[in-house]
């Protein structure tokens, strides 16, 4: 059920400004990909381009290819919506739908798509939020709203959510920027198991994080202000980190940029 | 350095703290009393029409016949009889107006916020509801009388009167479901797509129940101004002292014009009936503010 993704010449823009250019890439399945680089350099919109999630913003455009197990998820017969199920997202900021109870937002994907088959969904339900850590935490109060757990707490029901749907490859939008370091660690522990199962994509501002978590980090940068950001270097987690291959990287990992 | 250890009370240097100042003082008490005079300017009318309100029309609605009995076959001087012919009136043309503005009112606030984004036709929907926004309620009932029954030949009746406060309510709703629909987070929309979840799905089943409990509240306040309107009822349907159920003919009463009539009708009957009508629709307007408020509170996403 994991599936690799090639991104190939992918070129991204917001209305006439050119954001991100030619970024090659490839991600392994099961596997743990972290894009790292300074505010502005591009690596959330190439994140959000992986499932279409880009071109929700007015006037947002996609050049090049991403292909999922050799499909391209931009070819013109492709629907967006089934890409989008195909390939999940967790965002910065948790978003448990607030109308909805805790069970309720795991099996929102589901419902939503029409499934109605009562015991399924508690049975999605519950493996969901023991896939995301949650389970001992909430299982007696299932129908109480998302909205009343704390931040760390809803990230993983959001996570929950997001593998409930069983996507092929999940994608992290700096998921412990708004957390503590506590709600983090107990993130970063879900990420490893999870990668036994799931294609990740991890954008994280935290060098240490992704350093833990992932086994490759591609490095963005950005020449100049109003220059589209670009791909400088993605190797094995390991060597970027002791040993990379560009100075640009060297200077940004050692704190030596700007 | 010692004495400063043993007496703390004691400074070394002149004190950085001062007394407010004079001046400030001033301006403080200034401003305080041009506060709490506006507060007052504005509640003693408040207080005195409801007062006024109260004191002549409450012995009036204590009678059970008020509520269950028209005026027909009552002479002008005769007392008793009630106002269900009106209650009835204003009640059946303020849900028909509500019936056929809600959907369309929700539909144009959905396509602007969801859909419009800065078109042509977004800017140009937006203009209009300003526009009608602005429209007096003589414009309104004058501008149904020319089309409905002038130029279409339909009789004066209780839905000409509806389709004229349509006119009123339906900028009303789709400001206030506009507005709510805007402070709906594009994160909860952007989670919903994540999951594969259609535009049109994520619009009806998250955005919506989300901005729910605010577009109802703003529904019933535009209800309760619409049934007190009193121009389009003058207008287009004539006053009825009987009960008439039939929207589509016949002249149906309605409190405002209930008032209006009973206002020409100088004996002790006409009064204690206008008053009556008067808090009648004072509790009613009232009614609906207060069901606002409590479908507001049910449905308001909660954290506990």
């Amino acid at each position: 059920m994991a599936k690799r993704l090639d991104i190939k010449d992918l070129n991204l823009f917001y209305g006439k400004f050119h954001a991100v250019e030619n970024v090659s890439l490839a991600v392994p399945p099961k596997n743990v990909t972290a894009f790292i680089g300074p505010s502005g350099c591009g690596k959330s919109t190439v994140l959000r381009s992986l499932n279409r999630m880009h071109e929700v913003a007015p006037g947002a455009r996609v050049e090049g290819k991403v292909l999922l197990d050799g499909e391209d998820i931009y070819a013109s017969t492709v629907d967006p919506v089934e890409v989008r199920r195909t390939i999940g997202m967790v965002f910065q900021r948790p978003n448990p739908f607030p109308t909805m109870s805790i069970r309720d937002n795991v099996v929102a994907g589901l419902r939503l798509a029409g499934v109605k088959d009562k015991k399924k969904l508690d049975e999605v339900a519950e493996r969901s939020l023991r896939g995301a850590n949650l389970w001992n935490e909430v299982k007696d109060r299932l129908d109480k709203p998302g909205g009343g757990l704390s931040g760390g707490q809803q990230q993983r029901l959001c996570i929950a959510r997001a593998i409930a749907v069983q996507p092929d490859v999940l994608l992290m939008d700096e998921p412990c920027s708004a957390l503590d370091p506590i709600s983090t660690l107990a993130i970063e522990d879900l990420i490893t198991e999870l990668k036994k199962e799931y294609t990740i994509v991890i954008v994280t501002h935290n060098m240490q994080q992704a350093a833990r978590v992932s086994d490759q980090t591609a490095f963005f940068n950005l020449l100049g202000v109003g220059q589209p950001g670009q791909l400088i270097e993605v190797d094995d987690t390991e060597k970027i980190f002791s040993n990379p291959g560009q100075k640009a990287t060297e200077d940004y990992i050692s704190g030596r940029f700007g | 350095m010692s004495t400063n250890l043993a007496d703390p009370t004691r400074l070394a240097t002149p004190p950085t703290f001062q007394a407010v100042s004079l001046s400030r003082r001033i301006k403080n008490g200034f401003a305080t009393a041009l506060v709490w005079g506006a507060f007052l300017i504005a509640i003693i009318p408040l207080v005195w029409v409801l007062y006024t309100v109260v004191q002549r029309g409450f012995p009036v609605i204590l009678d059970g016949d008020w509520w269950q009995k028209s005026l027909s076959g009552l002479l002008a001087r005769q007392q008793g009889g009630g106002a269900y012919h009106a209650i009835y009136g204003t009640l059946v043309q303020g849900l028909v107006c509500g019936v056929i503005s809600v959907p369309i009112g929700i539909m144009i606030a959905i396509y602007l916020v969801e859909y419009g984004g800065r078109s042509k036709l977004a800017k140009a929907t937006t203009f209009m509801v300003d526009i009608l926004t602005g429209v007096p309620s003589i414009v309104a009932a004058l501008f149904i009388y020319t089309v409905w029954i002038t130029y279409a030949g339909m009789g004066r009746s209780a839905f000409a009167v509806s389709i004229a406060l349509v006119l009123l309510m339906v900028p009303v709703v789709v400001r206030t479901t506009e507005e709510m629909l805007k402070i709906v987070p594009d994160e909860l929309r952007e989670a919903s797509y994540a999951l594969g979840i259609p535009k049109w799905k994520t619009i009806v089943k998250i955005v919506i129940p989300t901005a729910l409990s605010g577009i109802l509240t703003g529904i019933m306040l535009a209800l309760a101004r619409v049934m007190g309107e009193t121009a389009p009822v003058l207008v287009l349907a004539a006053y009825a002292p009987f009960i008439n159920y039939n929207l589509f003919s016949g002249p149906m009463a309605s409190l405002p014009l209930m008032m209006v009539n009973e206002r020409n009708n100088p004996t002790q009957a006409g009064f204690e009936r206008l008053w009556g009508a008067a808090i009648t629709l004072v509790l009613i307007i009232t009614l609906f503010n207060l069901l606002a408020t409590v479908i507001s509170r049910v449905l308001a996403p909660k954290t506990k």
